[in-house]
């Protein structure tokens, strides 16, 4: 996610950091680095150009000439301004007083609308929500089994309306039957229309007028280019979207859309899609996503992820174990199932700050097989030689790798692994209280950055 | 943006095909051309301020930073060595550059391959890959209504065994062109869908099959990996195959449409592009920068919704409807 621009800002900022004074010169050469940066990932001229004349203003102040290291001062300003227009708060989703609160989906063809309703409803029933889908798309092919597929999937009901094939007809008695039946959120997906088509849009328009939905919310792209901030523009002017989903954020869009929506229409962006599995779906911290783009990494959604998933009892157990040299390879198996848990490693080490050793972490290819490979060659051994691995022959890794379908090479790579992590994970658990600690709050805040 | 600015743009019944490419550009060419016509408007020479605004105008256009410097540094040139001193001249003189760029893709640093025909007496192979969501499905079904007019006899390869309902989807297009479509169920490996397309393609005698693949970011190293392996099982069935790699690109996408374009070439070998949603307000300008800097030329551009709703591309004819005047 915004890896591109993240390298970019990177080179410009390294080069900057160690400017012990500010001139205007420097500061016009970083700006214009800067600026073709940001113009490259597609952010809306007229917002790039708004930024560059807060920040240069900013910089050029007596505050930042007075500073001890002004560089670091550039870096911040940018930092803040950069939070301003993507908005401050994280926004939340909005739920009528009446049963059920109704969310409509709207967007351009392709930019995910199916998916991200199927994303939403997972999200929305994992926090106790009971979300009924609908699909009013009536005229893509299979787009109303599309949905029903993945409702399927997540194990969400979907609204079939057989028979129906009028829109309002079909959102008109998905709601009766969402509160019928005691679900307390509606998602109406959509089909894709673009902006200018007049018909289609006096469709959703009526849509809206019927069902007072309490979200109206757009489904954009990530890679859309210039023409990002128009579209949204219009789709709010003439639906009065509440919010928007930004999607295919897992690809190496270098999110000018991101940045350029809010400025210019207002509208907050609530979520994030970030991958092809229905649980890929993130709240919008604007904050924790520009210290991402900046390369400061994000520490917190990746510790949230981590409090949400990893069962805090097992982390204690596999600590104590750590300590007392008992760590066997079973503990290594549930382990490895746990962090593959938070989602794919690409991803989680995409959140890592860019400095010192995890400065290349991003670009590390993970191969998930490979990950599978282990788990099969600790599934075959027996459980005495998973609690004791200094029983494992020549003979028994023959047998281990036959058993999982790999090589006795792969075997010895999977036992070697395992002695590595026991001893790091040993001495870090160690460290961990002591100067570790200081080391790992590192990265978090500008002033921390020192590549 | 009124359409009678485009001439006989309005005839009646069936327009022709330059029609209705001008038509789906109205909205770029009211952004690019018409923009540029305002800033020229009026001014006595061509001065830092109207290569400022120009600059701006190519930008918004999604023509993306390097290609529009190139342009600029051609414009700034010829103003240098006296060539280009009215204002006027500008919009012809932009309409050059972009036509020079488009008609020489190579001139860039090339490395897409070519088309290659397939053996006599065997169908050729057509891959459509793509990110998600750029209408890989709905071209295909476009693609084979190209085909079937020109008397060939397609067979469609379901091989998006992946996303819901894909093969739903792509099937009721087979049903409304009333083709073969060859299908397996919802997550089976598309290397084997496409295994049994081939062999069927060979024993009916099509003389083109269309390969759905399913949509993935170029970013996906496994995704690309697994594109890879299904070019080597077509070349190991066909020799040669696949023959043409038409890589979907929607025309709403900004610079990331490089990127996507330089990995499908990489990994899939990529030989041309379909554009697609050129109608609406789509810009388009990305093209220009992919065949600046990649040399991969545009095969198709998707100006609608309808099967028809598919031309083929002329990259003279593109840079005409949108300057004429």
């Amino acid at each position: 996610m915004f890896d591109t621009l993240q390298d970019r800002f990177q080179r410009v900022f390294k080069s900057l950091r160690v400017q012990g004074t500010l001139n205007e010169e420097v500061v016009d050469a970083t700006l214009r680095e800067v600026r073709l940066a940001l113009l490259d990932a597609d952010v809306n001229l007229n917002v790039v150009k708004a930024l560059l004349e807060r920040v240069r203003v900013k910089a050029l102040g007596e505050e930042v000439r007075s500073s001890l290291s002004p560089g670091q001062e550039v870096v911040r300003i940018v930092r803040d301004e950069l939070i301003d227009i993507l908005g401050h708060e994280a926004s939340l989703l909005t739920f009528s007083k009446d049963y059920p609160t109704v969310f409509l989906l709207v967007g351009l063809q392709g930019s995910g609308k199916t998916t991200t309703a199927g994303k939403l409803a997972m999200w929305l029933a994992s926090r106790k929500r009971r979300p009924l889908l609908v699909s009013t798309d009536v005229y893509r092919p299979a787009a109303r089994e599309q949905l029903a597929v993945i409702a399927k999937a997540i194990q969400v009901p979907c609204f079939a309306g057989e028979g129906m094939n009028v829109p309002i007809d079909l959102a008109l008695a998905a709601r009766k039957d969402a509160a019928d039946r005691g679900h307390d959120v509606l998602i109406i997906d959509t089909a894709g229309r673009l902006h200018i088509d007049e018909l289609l849009m006096q469709e959703v328009s009526d849509l809206r007028t019927r069902l007072r939905p309490s979200e109206v919310l757009l489904v954009a792209d990530a890679m859309i280019g210039q023409d990002a901030v128009r579209s949204a523009q219009e789709f709010h002017e003439r639906l009065g979207t509440t919010g928007v989903i930004l999607t295919k954020l897992d690809g190496d869009a270098r999110g000018g859309a991101a940045l350029s929506i809010h400025y210019v229409t207002g509208q907050p962006i609530k979520f994030l899609g970030v991958g092809e599995k229905y649980d890929a779906l993130e709240v919008f911290y604007p904050d924790r996503v520009v210290s991402r783009i900046l390369g400061m990494g994000d520490i917190l959604s990746l510790i949230e992820k981590a409090e949400e998933k990893i069962d805090k009892q097992k982390a204690l157990e596999v600590h104590r174990k750590l300590q007392t040299d008992t760590f066997s390879l079973e503990d290594f198996r549930d382990q490895l199932r746990q962090v593959r848990q938070l989602g794919p490693m690409e991803q989680m080490l995409g959140m890592l700050p860019k400095v010192g050793i995890f400065k290349d972490a991003s670009k590390a290819r993970v191969d998930e097989k490979e990950l599978t490979h282990i788990e099969a060659i600790i599934d075959s051994m027996t459980p005495q030689e998973r609690r004791n691995h200094e029983i494992i022959n020549g003979k028994r890794r023959k047998r281990i790798a036959r058993g999982s379908g790999t090589s006795v090479q792969q075997v010895n790579q999977v036992l070697r692994q395992y002695f590595q992590m026991r001893k790091m994970m040993k001495s870090m658990s160690q460290g961990l209280l002591g100067k570790g600690l200081s080391r790992l709050k590192l990265p978090v805040g500008p002033g921390g950055v020192s590549a | 943006m009124p359409i009678s600015l485009f001439g006989s743009g309005q005839k009646e019944k069936k327009p022709g095909l330059f029609d209705r490419l001008k038509q789906a550009v109205a909205s770029t060419k009211a952004q690019l051309v018409e923009r540029i016509e305002e800033i020229v408007e009026g001014k006595q020479t061509v001065d830092q301020s109207v290569l400022d605004d120009l600059e701006a105008t190519l930008i918004t256009a999604d023509l993306g930073v390097k290609t529009t410097s190139e342009i600029l540094a051609a414009l700034r040139d010829q103003v240098s060595r006296q060539k280009l001193t009215e204002p006027r001249q500008v919009r012809t003189a932009i309409e050059q550059e972009i036509q020079r760029i488009l008609e020489n893709p190579a001139a860039g640093r090339a490395n897409a391959p070519a088309p290659k025909p397939p053996p006599p007496g065997q169908p050729a192979v057509v891959f459509v890959v793509g990110v998600n969501g750029v209408g890989k499905t709905t071209s295909i079904a476009k693609l084979a209504n190209h085909y079937l007019q020109q008397g060939r006899k397609p067979l469609l390869c379901a091989a998006d065994t992946f996303r819901a309902a894909a093969n739903e989807q792509i099937e009721i297009w087979a049903q409304r062109l009333a083709i073969e479509i060859i299908k397996q169920k919802s997550g089976a490996d598309p290397a084997a869908v496409l295994f049994d397309a081939l062999r069927a393609a060979k024993t009916r005698h099509h003389d083109v099959v269309i390969v759905d693949t399913a949509g993935r970011l170029h970013t996906k190293y496994n995704l690309m990996a697994e594109l890879e392996k299904m070019c080597r099982i077509a070349a190991r069935e066909i020799p040669g195959a696949p023959h043409e790699v038409l890589l979907v690109l929607d025309a709403t996408t900004g610079q990331n449409g490089l990127a996507q374009a330089r990995e499908f070439v990489e990994h899939a070998g990529a030989t041309g592009i379909v554009l697609t949603k050129l109608d609406g307000t789509a810009k388009g300008g990305v093209v220009v920068a992919i065949a600046r800097e990649l040399g991969l030329p545009i095969q198709f551009v998707g100006i609608g919704e309808k099967l028809d709703d598919l031309l083929p591309f002329n990259p003279q004819e593109f840079v005409e409807s949108l300057f004429e005047s």
